[in-house]
């Protein structure tokens, strides 16, 4: 099959993560669609492995997830944090950090 | 050892006597600071004595000799070397200067011994003969221009020694800004002369001139030679920087002796002849010279007729003689300038010694007002100061006369308008008789004063508190002060030393140069001038004899003119005062040098100065510079912080945006 496809579908779950990132003012939303970004990555990038007949690609993908898994572990964390000091879980709320 | 060995060792025992005191002050008592200072300067001496017998043993066209210790920094046409130049004249000029300061160091030891910063003294004092010989000694205008500011410095610190007083730390600061004008001119004048010698050394320099390095640069030559007389007038006291040299006179007494009369203020006169292979290629700048010394040592005549603080008178003397000296070594008298400068620093350091002999009578006080008549009551130091009287005004045979007729008839010899200056030059003569025997016959003679018929009945006066002689203030005795004791050279005998000594010298000296008779300082000076163009300028024998008959003819008339107004008839003084009275008032206030340059100079400089101060460090600098700088900082800032909103989707859309930029930049280039 030929690899545009695969970049085809890749490209437009990184855009639907982009938008969910840009658009949501949920935090857990905004993680799950930076999931979304990261997958997509990794699916042009294990079809670029595949292409190439070489194992990079896929090491590749496998230290993204590892990357993912640590950032979610830290996103929930803070969701959790901003959870427990009854903060209000939304992104354009939490803006203390202007200049 | 060799000759610039010995050289080496006339500078190393100032410093290191400087170093000694000046690091043990503390520990040294009065006795050992004094003998330190004297012995250091004593070594000096006999250093320089035998620097002078290595160098006889030379041939006579190799006596120039120079020695570097290190190099400071050589690079392109710089060469700063740690080196001096021993010749004829630095030689001539250290033994001067050592053997002169020796004495006053000794007479110090008496002078100085009741003061409380007696050890700071003699540190100050070591240190000002290092100075003066680091510039003496100097082999390349680096080290001169270091010697020459060292000795700004060295006559700072002793000119202010009596920091308490305010007339004092103020005439010190005078000198010290007086004296970095003339070295802003030295610096100046050197750099005309470096870019196109293209070496600093002396000998290098004078090679470069002859071989016509400004051939094509003569004004560039003119400049740094005006340049460098900027600097020699300013240290040697002539019009228009002459003020600092009276006001110095808040010195101690001995400091008056050995920097306002033997050592400092010949700088200039040394410099002028150290340099005349480009004074005499600079024949503008060696007339201006001419000039000058001329016009200070008629002007410093007619001051000192009318100034009553007998230090000041003595400080007058001194500017119209040196001013003698530069109309010389500016004419082509080098030999003669030289001998002057000689006998000068015998007769001189003579009088200002025997002055403070009298101001010691006088309980501290300066004015000839209140002295008279202590001919018997002080004979020794009456004896010194007709020696040293007899010396100045240049009565025969009397040092003096030789070396002031010896000037006189080489710049009359050089005939043209120079005649101008050799008339002047035995009016000046015939004003040094009067003024120095007016200041003689009123201290010594007529009824005499409280304190010399106390002092005949055997102690010395001793005002009920001591006080300020320039202005009148209550002092303390305390460090920072004239001590509370007084002393006079009748009882003390490094006084009477040193003092006799002088008066030897003072009248023995000018047999070195005898008209017709010995030569002995040109013969020794010969190898350092033979170059000079004005060599065959020789007075003819029917001048040199109307030089010296007119010379003594002047003096005797002044002294005998000053007898009789102030011995014969007491009240012609006070007549002539009454019928001159504009006269008087203008000399009185010095030819108005002091409001001349006030008005000129320090005001409108102030007014500068109050101007920056309110308006320019306000609007511009604190408004326009400091204000705008923090303006702009600030409006950037302002604009910069609007991008930081704190939304986060807002920073992840710039974050996409970027990225899609660099994406798409690269499949740009890419296609």
């Amino acid at each position: 099959m030929d690899i545009g496809w695969y970049l085809v579908v890749s490209a437009l779950i990184f855009c639907i993560g982009a938008g969910g990132v840009l658009t949501r003012r949920n935090p857990l939303v905004i993680l799950l669609c930076l999931e979304l970004m990261l997958n997509a990555a990794n699916l042009a990038l294990i079809a670029f492995s595949r292409m190439h007949g070489n194992a990079d690609g896929q090491i590749f993908a496998l230290i993204v997830m590892v990357v993912a898994a640590c950032e979610v572990a830290v996103g929930l964390g803070l969701i959790v944090a901003i959870f427990r000091r009854k903060l209000p879980i939304d992104v354009d709320e939490l803006k203390e950090l202007q200049g | 050892m060799s000759t610039t060995t010995w050289g080496w060792l006339v500078l190393a025992f100032p410093l290191a006597g400087t170093i000694l005191i000046g690091l043990g002050h503390k520990r040294l008592g009065r006795g050992p600071a004094g003998a330190i200072g004297t012995l250091a300067i004593l070594l000096a001496f006999v250093s320089g004595v035998a620097s002078l017998i290595s160098l006889q043993d030379h041939e006579s066209e190799h006596r120039q000799l120079v020695s570097s210790l290190w190099d400071y920094a050589v690079t392109g046409s710089i060469d700063a070397r740690l080196a001096i130049l021993v010749d004829p004249l630095s030689v001539f000029m250290m033994l001067v200067i050592t053997g002169v300061s020796t004495l006053i160091h000794l007479y110090s030891v008496s002078y100085m011994k009741s003061d409380r910063g007696n050890a700071r003294y003699f540190a100050y004092l070591n240190f000002f003969v290092f100075s003066m010989l680091v510039l003496v000694l100097a082999a390349n205008f680096f080290l001169l221009i270091v010697g020459w500011a060292f000795v700004g410095a060295a006559s700072y610190l002793l000119i202010s020694f009596w920091y308490r007083r305010e007339t004092a730390t103020k005439a010190g600061i005078k000198a010290f800004v007086i004296n970095v004008v003339g070295d802003v001119g030295l610096v100046l004048g050197t750099f005309f002369i470096l870019r196109h010698a293209g070496t600093l050394d002396f000998l290098g320099t004078f090679r470069a001139v002859e071989e016509g390095a400004f051939a094509s640069h003569h004004g560039a030559l003119v400049a740094g030679c005006l340049l460098l007389l900027v600097g020699a007038f300013a240290k040697s006291a002539q019009i228009p920087f002459h003020t600092w040299l009276p006001d110095a006179m808040e010195g101690p007494t001995p400091v008056s002796s050995l920097i306002h009369a033997a050592t400092m203020v010949t700088a200039g006169v040394y410099l002028i002849s150290r340099m005349h292979p480009l004074f005499e290629h600079a024949q503008a700048a060696a007339d201006v010279g001419a000039i000058v010394g001329c016009v200070t040592l008629l002007v410093a005549g007619t001051i000192a007729l009318v100034q009553t603080d007998i230090k000041r008178v003595i400080a007058y003397s001194t500017m119209s003689q040196i001013g003698y000296m530069i109309m010389g070594v500016s004419a082509g008298a080098y030999a003669a300038g030289m001998f002057h400068l000689l006998t000068h620093a015998f007769f001189k350091a003579l009088l200002f010694m025997a002055a403070g002999s009298i101001i010691g009578a006088m309980a501290g006080a300066q004015s000839l007002d209140k002295m008279s008549g202590f001919k018997r009551s002080m004979p020794f130091t009456f004896g010194c100061f007709v020696v040293g009287g007899l010396a100045l005004s240049g009565v025969p045979p009397f040092s003096g006369f030789f070396s002031k007729d010896e000037i006189l008839a080489f710049v009359g010899a050089r005939g043209d308008w120079y005649v101008v200056l050799y008339v002047v030059g035995y009016v000046g003569a015939f004003l040094t008789g009067i003024y120095t025997w007016r200041m003689i016959f009123r201290a010594f003679f007529n009824r005499p004063s409280p304190e010399a018929v106390e002092l005949e009945h055997g102690h010395i006066a001793h005002a009920e508190f001591p006080t300020n002689p320039a202005n009148g203030e209550r002092e303390d005795t305390e460090v920072g002060f004239p001590g509370p004791e007084h002393v006079i050279a009748e009882r003390e005998i490094p006084m009477k030393v040193a003092m006799g000594l002088l008066a030897v010298g003072a009248t023995v000296l000018g047999a070195l140069q005898i008209p017709f008779v010995t030569h002995v300082i040109e013969t020794f000076l010969d190898p350092v001038f033979e170059d000079s163009k004005y060599n065959s300028v020789h007075p003819s024998d029917g001048l040199i004899w109307f030089g010296m008959i007119l010379g003594t003819v002047l003096a005797l008339t002044g002294i005998a003119i000053a007898h009789f107004i102030w011995v014969r008839k007491p009240g012609t003084s006070a007549a002539i005062q009454a019928r001159f009275k504009a006269v008087h008032t203008f000399l009185w206030h010095k030819w108005y040098f002091d409001e001349l340059i006030d008005f000129l100079i320090v005001r409108p400089w102030s007014a500068f100065g109050g101007w920056c101060r309110t308006w320019f460090e306000r609007v511009v600098a604190e408004g326009l510079l400091v204000g705008g700088a923090t303006g702009v900082v600030k409006a950037g800032s302002q604009a910069v912080r609007a991008l930081q909103t704190g939304f986060l989707r807002y920073y992840a859309a710039l974050l996409l945006l970027g990225g899609a930029a660099v994406v798409l930049y690269f499949l740009i280039q890419s296609t």
